[in-house]
């Protein structure tokens, strides 16, 4: 290296990284993932696949009831039969679609109220960021299935009521993890400059801060997701959830509950109420692996070479 | 081990030596050199200065000293001895016994290295107490005669007062104090008095300076600051890229450095302007008092901005220089007083100004790390004001930003890079390109070479000197170092504890005769040459803000 030639900025050196698309860089993350990753991704994808293509896949309707009623495990009915008459794998396969699908759009509706909120919060700071922030500690004092159950009584149980309520209860989580993170965001000089230059708010809120809060926020919606998942199994599991003919996890366990006890003379028979039970649980699971492998990669821990 | 080398004939035998080090450090997936191969000798009671630009190595070879290497990297090759004791094949143990009692440590901030739950006396003989050195009373009685050989006030009772109860000078002491305790043949000093303000720094400096000499330790004294480094080492050692550039006493490296790189670092602190000034004045900030909460920072604040000039707005942190920016900016609106633009009043809170009147006005950071969204390419940086400010879209953007990309010494391949793959110096330059887009006729600039090596330093204010040739901008120049005011500015405003002390053309603020504080800060600059600290300490004997500011500006609070 000479050292004589003159200092040249172009010249420095700086870290410059290929550039890839995130097609790319993706394909390269899951190359590294870890296994329990792996299978979890592998797990969620065959759920989403059997909720999108449930009428397809569902030997029987939703709510076709024209069998009998506790038939037992056979060729026709590979699960048997419900209380009245009809097919669990068919309830079981739609079930995906609805509670899914129903959680899915709880968690979106909750990222969108609180995330939002969180953003104003701590972007404007003084008396919004109290009076918001004041208003979610009390929602939060709560214990929310027992604030759930009131309001479902209240407003009825609907489908649209059941998705706006929980997903109001849980937006408060949402707002207290994404008005910490956006707090370390806020102070930083960009957000300072960004305003000195007339941003508005929404400017600021969607150009500077989120794409820098993102990592933390989607790892909180893999877990919400769950939250929501279990609330709503929770609530049908107590009948409050969603309503029949809709097929729905939690509801089925409920149902078939009283079939546990004819484990005695047919294991089988006493297998079915848990077969919604383990559909719920190892779709958590899954989700929790994906999530766990997310957060160790964004938040930088890794084991020491 | 007890061979005398010919050259350094007032020093003793040899302390440490390091033959042909390899220290690697961990990123990106694999292993890379960031020291490679230095040799490096120390003799008993001999002070090595080790200078180089941040990134340099300096810090990791200073570490390995005590056969220490940070989290992530790993001493890889060479040897390195000290006082015949093989440290890289040392066990932890036997390490651990060395450190604190036989090499001690001092770092950059004394704030995050003490313990603010436990006094300072305390902290200072625990090392000797966990090495069975001496007895508790002995000890704590030995502390305090270091405190009182490390000139802090009041030594038979500081040791009582926690860490927050004193000034960040008398901390940076104590710590040195705490290193001394033990009685050390060797103290790695790495960046001690970066973190002060110059007029500070230079009783931090003396007293360490003091206290090596009095009991004849050994020291490596790690700066990016050659004045300093002037004042402190026997010997020089100049790093570059974990490699050594040259390596030479003092004196004689001062006079006649051998290598061009080490040249070019001498080389920058020449660059110099004289000052011009106009009647014209754009911008005027009008007997503005300013308060954060109840406290007011800014007493009855004139300054005025010639146009097309540089205003440099001097004093310690502290002093109100950021909190005048953030009232012209409009971020804190003030209590009384006034900034007109143009000789018109603008509106006090940034929310009641027009687009164009912020567009007017624009910043640089200090930090251009902090002061760029990680997530935005440099084109989508630069490309808002252009597109916020004027309205263009597309293909007028992208040629506006490929133009000021020019403008700043840059190739239109920079467009698509991400902050994080720029360095330090490219950094703040797409943040001057940022501010530049929105055409503004004043910017402030906020200590925005501090954070810079040197030669970066250098091309940055040059370029600024330049853009303000080309389009006719006015500086407000916020810094705390002479030698960047030397450089650049017009007309040098001095602050002290939020009030005006002299504004004037920079000549003659710096030609004497000066107010008490212009002459103490002018006098606390570290000069290129050998024995300027004793001559700035004996100057300054006597003055009486020089005897407030010594100790931080600060009362001190009686303890307990």
């Amino acid at each position: 290296m000479s050292e004589s030639e003159g200092y040249s900025a172009a010249a420095e050196v700086g870290a410059v990284r290929m550039r890839r698309s995130w097609r790319e860089r993706a394909w390269i993350e899951l190359k590294k993932a870890p296994f329990t990753a792996w299978l979890g991704l592998v797990i969620i994808l065959a759920y989403v696949f059997v909720a999108i293509f449930a009428p397809w896949l569902a030997p029987y309707g939703e709510a076709d009831a024209q069998f009998g009623a506790y038939e037992p495990w056979s060729g026709a009915h590979v699960f048997g039969t419900d209380q009245i008459g009809r097919d669990i794998l068919s309830r079981l396969i739609y079930g995906a679609r609805n509670t899914i699908g129903i959680a899915l759009a709880t968690t979106l509706l909750a990222f969108l109220i609180g995330g939002s909120l969180a953003l104003v919060a701590a972007i404007s700071r003084g008396w919004i960021d109290q009076v918001l922030s004041r208003a979610v500690d009390v929602l939060i004092s709560i214990p929310s299935l027992i604030f759930a159950l009131m309001l479902l009584s209240i407003y009825g149980s609907t489908t649209l009521s059941l998705i706006v309520i929980i997903a109001v209860l849980d937006s408060t989580r949402v707002f207290r993890l994404g008005r910490a993170v956006a707090m370390n965001v806020v102070v930083m000089d960009y957000v300072e400059a960004a305003r000195l230059r007339g941003e508005g708010l929404g400017w600021i809120m969607r150009r500077e801060i989120l794409p820098n809060i993102m990592p933390p926020l989607v790892a909180e919606f893999g877990l919400r997701f769950c939250f929501v998942f279990l609330t709503i199994a929770a609530l049908s599991f107590l009948g409050v959830g969603i309503q029949p003919p809709t097929a729905d996890w939690g509801s089925m366990v409920r149902e078939n509950a009283s079939l546990i006890q004819f484990a005695q003379f047919d294991l089988r028979a006493g297998i079915t109420p848990l077969l919604p039970a383990a559909a719920i649980a190892i779709l958590t699971i899954a989700v929790n692996f994906v999530v766990d492998w997310f957060l160790m990669k964004t938040s930088g821990l890794r084991d020491e070479p | 081990m007890s061979s005398d080398t010919p050259e350094h004939p007032q020093h003793g035998e040899v302390l440490l030596t390091m033959r042909g080090v390899v220290i690697d450090g961990f990123a990106d997936e694999r292993w890379h050199e960031i020291i490679r191969g230095v040799d490096l000798t120390l003799h008993k009671g001999e002070v090595l200065g080790l200078i180089g630009e941040s990134g340099a190595g300096k810090s990791t070879l200073g570490l390995a000293a005590m056969g220490f290497a940070r989290p992530g990297c790993r001493i890889s090759g060479g040897e390195i001895v000290f006082d015949g004791i093989d440290l890289v094949a040392a066990s932890e143990r036997r390490k651990q016994r060395l450190r604190g009692s036989r090499i001690a440590y001092v770092a950059q901030s004394a704030a995050a290295a003490f313990n603010p739950a436990h006094t300072l006396l305390e902290q200072t003989v625990e090392a000797t107490l966990r090495h069975g050195l001496r007895g508790r009373a002995e000890a704590e009685a030995d502390a305090r005669a270091l405190y009182a050989a490390m000139d802090l006030p009041d030594p038979e009772h500081i040791g009582d007062r926690f860490p927050h109860q004193v000034s960040g000078g008398q901390l940076q002491r104590a710590m040195t104090a705490m290193a001394m305790a033990a009685r050390p043949d060797l103290i790695i000093f790495d960046e001690p008095t970066t973190a002060l303000d110059v007029t500070t720094q230079v009783n931090v400096l003396a007293a360490m300076r003091r206290a090596i000499e009095q009991f004849d330790t050994a020291a490596i004294y790690i700066t990016h600051d050659l004045a300093v480094v002037a004042q402190m080492a026997d010997r020089i050692k100049v790093l570059r890229y974990g490699e050594e550039v040259e390596e030479a006493p003092t004196e004689e490296m001062l006079r006649a450095p051998k290598h061009p790189y080490t040249r070019s670092l001498w080389a920058v602190r020449s660059l110099q302007k004289p000052g011009q000034t106009s009647s014209d004045l754009v911008l005027e900030i009008d007997g503005v008092t300013a308060a954060y909460g109840t406290v007011d920072v800014l007493h009855d604040v004139s300054i005025g901005l010639p146009r097309g000039k540089t205003v440099a707005l001097v004093g310690e942190s502290g002093s109100g220089k950021s909190t005048a920016a953030r009232v012209v900016t409009g971020l804190l609106p003030p209590r009384r007083g006034e900034v007109r633009f143009d000789g018109t009043a603008l509106p006090a809170d940034l929310k009641g100004r027009t687009k164009e009147q912020k567009r007017r006005i624009q910043m640089i950071y200090q930090m251009a790390d902090t002061a760029m969204n990680p997530r935005q390419t440099v084109r989508e940086i630069i490309g808002r004001p252009i597109a916020f400010y004027h309205g263009l879209r597309g293909r007028e953007v992208e040629r506006r930003v490929e133009r000021l990309l020019e403008q700043i010494e840059l190739d239109g391949s920079f467009a698509d890079r991400l902050p994080g793959e720029l360095s330090g110096g490219q950094k703040q330059r797409i943040c001057i390109a940022r501010a530049l887009a929105a055409e503004p006729e004043v910017i402030i600039c906020d200590e925005v070479t501090s954070a810079l090596d040197q030669i970066v330093q250098e091309g940055i204010l040059k370029l600024l000197m330049r853009l303000q040739e080309d389009h006719g901008l006015s500086y407000i120049f916020i810094t705390h170092d002479i030698a960047t005011v030397e450089a650049i500015a017009d007309e040098v405003v001095v602050m002290l504890e939020g009030r005006v002390v002299e504004q004037g053309l920079k000549e003659e603020i710096f030609a004497p005769p000066h107010p008490e504080y212009t002459e103490l800060l002018l006098s606390s600059v570290p000069e290129m040459e050998a024995g300027w600290l004793e001559r700035a300490i004996a100057r300054r004997q006597g003055g009486a803000v020089a005897d407030r500011l010594a100790e931080g500006g600060r009362d001190l609070p009686s303890p307990g």
